[in-house]
């Protein structure tokens, strides 16, 4: 019986395989439980379109305990047509939330920026309600080096 | 008193929309973490953020422990005439903190 070798260029090219094949499989579309029903709670069973908001967030954070992101929603913003509330989401931090922010109608432009806390890597959503009732989405896939809330006082 | 950093332009033209930047220092404690006996720290955090101008709701925000400490929240409104700015933060352990700025719209 032949020996298998395996070299270590062959590891690596398996295993390059191996993290592609995984990747694929992974849905990146699926919502997980815990974040779907944080949305349904915050906006209730309306349907919610992707489009109009832009979630800017690092693609790659190096200190998942204060993360930099911003949430425009592209929106005229007159007292007839205009962005009522933004929401954001998270995949895998301890809770769904992160904020929910509701704008008057002098809020001039739909922006709002704030900090936020990652505890992996994962997927941030943000949906923004407007006035005809409609919502819409964007999302981000990030990526973290040290998450937050595993350091102890 | 916790303390809290405004930045709301001083002057700005009628019908401009101005920039709003808040900071407050408060630690957002997420009852996640456990002290060095391993004791759960109780969730201490800010749950909302309200801002008025000239007595009128322009801005609410619900904050969830995923807020980072010291929460930043930036966001725009309309200079309709002059007047004052008013930032409120309400929390647990009966934590409220108010701000003011003035400003001056030609």
């Amino acid at each position: 019986m032949t020996r298998l070798r395996v070299t270590r260029r062959d590891a690596l090219i398996l295993g390059g395989i191996a993290a592609a094949g995984a990747a694929s499989l992974t849905p990146s579309a699926a919502v997980p439980g815990q974040m779907e029903a944080a949305i349904r709670k915050a906006i209730g069973d309306a349907k919610v379109q992707k489009g109009k908001v832009t979630l800017d967030l690092p693609p790659l954070v190096e200190n998942g305990n204060s993360v930099p992101m911003t949430v425009t929603v592209a929106s005229p913003m007159t007292a007839q047509e205009r962005v009522k509330a933004i929401h954001v989401f998270n995949e895998k931090n301890p809770l769904p939330n992160v904020i929910s922010a509701y704008l008057g109608p002098r809020a001039g432009q739909a922006k709002l920026s704030t900090r936020m806390r990652l505890a992996d890597s994962q997927r941030i959503l943000a949906v923004a309600e407007m006035s005809d009732g409609t919502f819409w989405s964007d999302d981000v896939e990030v990526i973290v080096t040290i998450a937050a809330c595993l350091e102890e006082p | 008193m916790a303390r809290a950093l405004i930045n709301v332009p001083k002057t700005a033209k009628k019908g401009e929309v101005i920039a709003i930047k808040t900071l407050i220092s408060h630690d957002m404690e997420t009852g996640y973490r456990h002290d060095n006996v391993g004791q759960a720290i109780p969730r201490d955090i800010i749950r909302l953020f309200v801002c008025t101008y000239n007595g009128q709701e322009i801005f609410r925000a619900d904050l969830h422990p995923a807020i980072a400490a010291n929460p930043f929240i930036a966001f725009t409104t309309v200079a309709t005439a002059s007047g004052t700015i008013e930032f409120t933060w309400t929390g647990d352990n009966g934590f409220s903190a108010t701000e003011q700025a003035t400003i001056t719209v030609e």
